[in-house]
């Protein structure tokens, strides 16, 4: 396996198991600077959460749990799928990875639909910050805020699901065309572990922007 | 090293579990915790996640090398949230109400 499948292996690597190595190390490496920009976020949410604890809670009582809920189940079977993908690349079952990769992207498009009819919502009940927002509460500016949490973290959670799909799509062509094999599906493995990050932001964002003051 | 095969019961044992601990999530989010609702919340989403890392993304049946800086990523990341954290709840923040409703003086 070491040399042999000309191409599979760079020739700065000795095996194909050292390239699958670094490659790993570095898609890791990718995910942790992914980690830190949304842990970011998250340490700003948790500092004005603990100032004004009241206005979050009647900030995310707006939002509809039932399709947070729904979309992190949407999510998880999607990771399921993927992790199934993952491993058809293992086996070299091109089919496989064909039909577990399509659908994951299927699932990732109803989390996005189901996302673009909350938005919509948000919209028509002027819960939009910078484009229409009023709502009656002496918290208005504290639940404004909130709001503004709501969009940067789910938007820039959104992002990454549509970079995501692309990239699924891109290998699902690249499976058609015989690129992968038991021997070398990297690429499949990296776009995996991409994909099971998203869903862990996703794990995170639902409790703490859904699921607040609803007791 | 990293192709283990890993059965794929395993894999829907994870995602049931998965789906468990949503439904959980949700449940006791209606129920009256107090000051333990955040944390709950939180503890939930942290074992759902290492549940992901740890099989799903292969990390168990990883090298150590890639243990480690998985682990070393995450523990920045503790770093960062429980420094600002302590932080936020030992300063005396003072706040003054305005027509904004926001504004913030920083002690000294």
């Amino acid at each position: 396996m070491s040399e042999g499948h000309s191409g599979l292996v760079a020739h700065q690597f000795e095996t194909a198991e050292q390239q699958k190595e670094t490659v790993n190390l570095g898609m890791w490496a990718f995910l942790i600077t992914e980690v830190m920009m949304f842990g970011a976020l998250f340490s700003a949410y948790g500092f004005y959460r603990a100032q004004y604890p009241a206005a979050f809670a009647a900030g995310s009582d707006h939002l509809n749990y039932f399709m947070g809920a729904f979309n992190t189940a949407v999510l998880i079977c999607s990771s399921l799928t993927m992790a199934l993908g993952v491993q058809a690349a293992q086996q070299g079952k091109r089919k496989g990875i064909i039909l577990f990769l399509l659908l994951t992207i299927l699932l990732g498009g109803i989390f996005l639909g189901v996302k673009v009819l909350e938005y919509a919502d948000k919209y028509e009940h002027h819960l939009m910050p910078g484009i229409n927002f009023s709502v009656d509460s002496p918290f208005a500016a504290q639940i404004e805020l909130f709001y503004c949490f709501y969009f940067a973290m789910t938007g820039l959670h959104a992002l990454h699901m549509i970079v995501g799909i692309a990239i699924l799509g891109t290998l699902v062509v690249l499976s058609y065309r015989r690129r992968f094999s038991a021997n070398y599906y990297n690429p499949v493995e990296m776009a995996g572990l991409y994909w099971h990050f998203v869903d862990i932001v996703w794990i995170f964002l639902f409790p703490f922007l859904y699921l607040i003051g609803r007791s | 090293m990293s192709d283990h095969r890993i059965p794929k019961r395993i894999y829907y044992l994870i995602f049931a579990t998965l789906l468990l601990f949503t439904m959980i999530t949700v449940e006791v989010a209606f129920y009256d915790l107090g000051i333990l609702s955040f944390p709950v919340a939180l503890g939930i989403a942290c074992f759902k996640s290492t549940l992901v890392i740890l099989y799903f993304m292969h990390v168990r049946y990883s090298s150590g090398l890639t243990g480690l800086f998985v682990s070393a990523g995450f523990i920045f990341l503790a770093i960062l949230l429980v420094f600002t954290l302590l932080d936020v709840k030992t300063r005396d923040w003072q706040f003054q109400p305005d027509e904004s409703g926001i504004s913030l003086v920083v002690p000294f």
